[in-house]
C-alpha cells in the first residue's frame, strides 16, 4: 500500500503541475482572445480614423483659454468687442481693453508680439513680423487680397469669399459681411465679475483692497455688491450652480437615507431569525431583487413621467433602487447577530419591538450606518448622472454646457466642482463613519 | 451628634451607583432623541425642497406613478405578437453593454493591481511615491464616468468606446482602494522568502503577494463587474452605445414603440439579475474557500 502512494505520488504531483501551468498559461490567452474579439466588435480601427483630434486641440485650448471677438460689421462698420463674442460679454463702448484702440474710424488691434491688426475704411491689413503685411480690400463684392511676394503660406486659406490667417497670436478672419479677430487669452473670462459690473477689472490686489476703500458703487457697501455680482453673474451663473450642487447632494442624501428607513423594517421581514414564515420571506426578497434589478435607469425614466423633472424624481430612483440594496444586505446582518443578546432581553419581559430596539439594533447599528454612508458617497456620483437624465443638478448643467459643444471653460468649472463635491462627501462620510463606529 | 461619626460617610451619588447609571442613560437617550428629530427635520425639509424643486409635485405625482407603466405595458400586450423578436433584436445590443463593462471591469482591474501594489505600505516599489498613486486613485474614483464619457464622445464620436474607457478609468480608481486595503494584510512573510533569492519587485508580487490575495481581489472585481454593467446601460442612455442608447431611441419615440421599451426593459432586468446571481454565486465560493 505504502509502495503504491510512494509511486503515485510523484506522478499526481506532476499532474497537479500541468495542469496549473495549463491553467496559467490558458487563463491569460483566453483573456487576449476576448480582447481581440473586442478590438473587432468595438471597431477601434474605426474609431481611430474617425477620432476629432482637431476637436480635442480645441477642447484643450478652451479648458485654459478664452477668446476676444473684435468684429467689425461690414454693411455698416460698426466695431464691437466682446469675450467669446457673447452680448453677455461685450465691451461697453468707450470701455475697450488696453490692446484694441480706435481713432477717426481706425481701429488698431495690437495682438501682441508685434502682430498688429489694423481695420480701416472698408479694408483691412494685418502685418505679421518676419513675413510682411496682408492687406484684403473688398471690390465689386469680391476680396481683392494683396500679400508678400512668393507663395501664399498653409497658415493663410484663401477663397473668393473668405480670407482666413492662423497664426500664434490669434486668428483673423475676413468674409463680405463681417472682419473678425479673435485674440486668445488664458484664463477664465469675466470668471469673478462680468463687465457690465462696476467691480469688473479690478484684479484680486484692487478688489481686497477696495474692501476698505470708498463706495464704488453708492448704493451698497463693496463686499455686499462684490457677493451680489458675483453670485449673479451672467457668465457663469455661479448662484444657479450652486443651487444646481445642492440638488444633487439633496439628492444623493434623501435617496440614501429614505431607503435606508424603508429598508430597516423590511430587513426584518426577509431575515430569517425574524421571520419564521418561509414563504413571506422568500417573497420579501423577490421584492428586493425586483427592485434591485430593474435598476436606477429604468426607475428614473418610469418616475420622470409621474413627476417631471427635477430633484425629487431622482432621489426618489435612487429610494427605489437602493431599497432592495439594503434590505439584502441588512437581512444578511440580521440574520448574522448574536442571538444570546435578544435571548437575554426577552428573558426580563420585553416584547417584540423592545427586543429588535435593545436587543438587535446596538449588534447591527455600525454595520448598517458604515454602508449607508459609503452608499451617500457612491449616490452623489450616481446623483449627477441620474440629474442628466431627469434634469436637475449638476448633471443637468454639465450636458447643457456639453451639448452646446463651445462652453469647454464651462465643462471643466463643473468637472472641477462635481470632483470636489464627491472627495468632499466621500471624507465626510468617511469621518463620519470613524466617529459613529467607534462612538456605538 | 455622636452617632453620626459611626454612620456610613456620605454617598457622592445620591441614590446610589444605579441612579448615576440611569442619569447616564437619561442623558444618551436625550442626545439620541434630539439628534432622531433634527435628522427627520432635515429630512422631511429636504423632501419638502425637493418637491417645490421639482417640476412636477409629488402628490400630484403620486396616482399617476402607475399611468406611464400601465400605458407601455398595454400597448406592448396589444402587439405582443412581436416581443420575442425584438427580444432577439436586441441581444446583440445587451452584448455590447455587457462587453462594455467587461473590457472596461478587466482593464480597470489591471490598472487597479499596479495601483494598489505601488500605494500600499510595505509592498510599494517606491515608498516615497506611495502618497502620489493613492491621490491619483482618489482622483480617478472621485470622477463621475459621465463627465469622461460625454468628452470623449466630442472628441472619439459615439460608440462604445468612450463609455468603456470612462468606466474603466473610475473601476482603476475604485478597485485599486480596495485592492490595496486587501494587499495591506497580506502577510509579508512569502515576499521576504522571495527577496532573498534575488527576486525582482514583480516576482515577488506576482508570486508573493498575489496568490495571497487573489481570492479577494477576485471577490472584489466581480462586484465591479456587477456594478459596471449598470454603468455601461446608463452611459449608453446619456451618452451612446449599448443597450441603454436603443432605450433612449425607443422612450424618445414614445407611442408606437413601447413593445420595444417593453423588451428592452425585460432584457436588461433578466441580465442584472442573471449576472446579479452568478457573481454572488462565485463570490460565495470564493471568500468561503479563502476561509478554510
Amino acid at each position: 500500500m505504502t509502495d503504491a502512494a510512494l509511486r503515485s505520488t510523484p506522478t499526481a504531483m506532476i499532474a497537479l503541475f500541468r495542469r496549473k501551468r495549463m491553467v496559467a498559461f490558458s487563463l491569460p490567452a483566453l483573456i487576449l482572445a476576448y480582447f481581440v474579439y473586442v478590438f473587432l466588435a468595438f471597431d477601434l480601427p474605426g474609431i481611430a480614423a474617425r477620432a476629432r483630434l482637431d476637436n480635442a486641440a480645441i477642447l484643450v485650448n478652451d479648458f485654459w483659454n478664452y477668446k476676444t471677438h473684435v468684429t467689425r460689421d461690414n454693411r455698416n462698420g460698426a466695431v464691437t468687442v466682446a469675450i467669446e463674442g457673447e452680448a453677455k460679454g461685450a465691451y461697453p463702448s468707450g470701455q475697450l481693453p488696453d490692446w484694441v484702440t480706435q481713432s477717426g474710424g481706425i481701429t488698431r488691434i495690437n495682438l501682441g508680439q508685434g502682430h498688429v491688426v489694423t481695420y480701416e475704411g472698408a479694408g483691412a491689413r494685418y502685418e505679421v513680423p518676419g513675413y510682411g503685411t496682408i492687406a484684403i480690400t473688398p471690390e465689386a463684392g469680391k476680396l481683392a487680397l494683396s500679400l508678400p511676394p512668393g507663395d501664399v503660406p498653409s497658415w493663410i486659406s484663401v477663397s473668393d469669399t473668405r480670407v482666413d490667417v492662423t497664426t500664434d497670436a490669434g486668428r483673423f478672419s475676413v468674409t463680405r459681411n463681417r472682419t473678425e479677430v479673435f485674440r486668445y487669452q488664458p484664463g477664465w473670462e469675466l470668471f469673478f465679475f462680468t463687465l457690465d459690473s462696476p467691480y469688473s477689472g479690478l484684479g484680486p490686489l484692487g478688489a481686497v483692497s477696495a474692501l476698505w476703500g470708498e463706495r464704488i458703487d453708492p448704493t451698497r457697501a463693496n463686499i455686499v455688491g462684490m457677493v451680489q455680482d458675483f453670485w449673479t453673474n451672467k457668465m457663469w451663473r455661479h448662484g444657479d450652480v450652486a443651487w444646481a450642487l445642492f440638488e444633487t447632494v439633496l439628492m444623493a442624501f434623501l435617496g440614501t437615507m429614505g431607503a435606508a428607513i424603508v429598508a430597516l423594517p423590511l430587513a426584518f421581514v426577509a431575515a430569517a431569525n425574524f421571520t419564521r414564515l418561509r414563504s413571506l420571506r422568500f417573497a420579501m426578497r423577490r421584492v428586493f431583487d425586483f427592485l434591485r434589478g430593474v435598476d436606477g435607469l429604468i426607475w428614473t425614466l418610469i418616475l420622470s413621467r409621474a413627476f417631471g423633472p427635477g430633484p425629487l424624481t431622482g432621489a426618489l430612483a435612487i429610494l427605489l433602487t437602493d431599497t432592495g440594496s439594503f434590505g439584502k444586505m441588512f437581512s444578511e446582518a440580521l440574520e448574522n447577530i448574536d442571538e444570546k443578546q435578544v435571548e437575554g432581553v426577552g428573558s426580563t419581559g420585553a416584547n417584540p419591538m423592545q427586543k429588535a430596539r435593545l436587543g438587535v439594533m446596538p449588534q447591527v447599528m455600525p454595520v448598517l450606518l458604515s454602508q449607508v454612508l459609503y452608499y451617500l458617497e457612491s449616490n452623489t456620483r450616481s446623483a449627477t448622472v441620474i440629474g442628466a437624465i431627469v434634469g436637475g443638478g449638476i448633471g443637468l448643467l454639465l450636458t447643457q454646457a456639453i451639448s452646446t459643444q463651445k462652453d469647454w471653460e464651462e465643462v471643466s468649472y463643473y468637472m472641477v466642482l462635481i470632483v470636489l463635491m464627491v472627495m468632499v462627501m466621500d471624507t465626510a462620510s468617511g469621518w463620519l463613519r470613524r466617529k459613529l463606529i467607534k462612538g456605538a | 451628634m455622636v452617632d453620626t461619626a459611626f454612620g456610613p460617610t456620605p454617598d457622592p451619588h445620591p441614590g446610589g451607583p444605579q441612579a448615576g447609571y440611569l442619569a447616564m442613560v437619561r442623558r444618551r437617550r436625550l442626545y439620541g432623541s434630539v439628534l432622531a428629530i433634527l435628522f427627520f427635520a432635515l429630512m422631511a425639509s429636504g423632501f419638502h425642497l425637493a418637491d417645490a424643486r421639482n417640476a412636477g409635485g409629488f402628490w400630484q405625482g403620486l396616482h399617476q406613478v402607475f399611468d406611464f407603466p400601465a400605458e407601455v405595458v398595454r400597448e406592448a400586450w396589444a402587439k405582443r405578437a412581436n416581443l420575442p423578436g425584438l427580444f432577439f433584436k436586441f441581444v446583440p445590443s445587451m452584448i455590447e453593454t455587457i462587453n462594455i463593462a467587461a473590457v472596461s471591469t478587466l482593464l480597470g482591474g489591471g490598472a487597479a493591481i499596479v495601483l494598489a501594489l505601488l500605494s500600499t505600505r510595505g509592498l510599494a516599489r517606491w515608498p516615497r511615491l506611495i502618497w502620489v498613486f493613492s491621490r491619483l486613485m482618489d482622483g480617478l474614483r472621485a470622477v463621475p464616468e459621465i463627465v469622461i464619457a460625454l468628452v470623449l464622445i466630442f472628441v472619439l464620436g459615439g460608440g462604445p468606446v468612450p463609455a468603456m474607457i470612462a468606466i474603466a478609468l473610475h473601476t482603476s480608481g475604485a478597485l485599486g482602494k480596495l485592492f490595496s486595503e486587501v494587499a495591506e494584510n497580506a502577510d509579508l512573510k512569502p515576499v521576504e522568502g522571495l527577496a532573498s533569492v534575488g527576486a525582482r519587485w514583480g516576482q515577488r508580487m506576482a508570486f508573493g503577494v498575489l496568490p495571497q490575495v487573489a481570492p479577494n481581489w477576485l471577490s472584489y472585481t466581480l462586484l465591479r463587474f456587477e456594478i459596471n454593467i449598470r454603468a455601461s446601460a446608463i452611459l449608453g442612455f446619456v451618452g451612446s452605445g449599448g443597450i441603454g442608447y436603443d432605450l433612449k431611441l425607443a422612450m424618445q419615440w414614445g407611442i408606437g414603440k413601447y413593445d420595444q421599451v417593453i423588451a428592452i426593459f425585460s432584457i436588461l432586468f433578466l441580465t442584472i439579475v442573471l449576472f446579479d446571481q452568478l457573481s454572488g454565486h462565485l463570490r460565495e465560493r470564493l471568500t468561503k474557500g479563502a476561509h478554510k
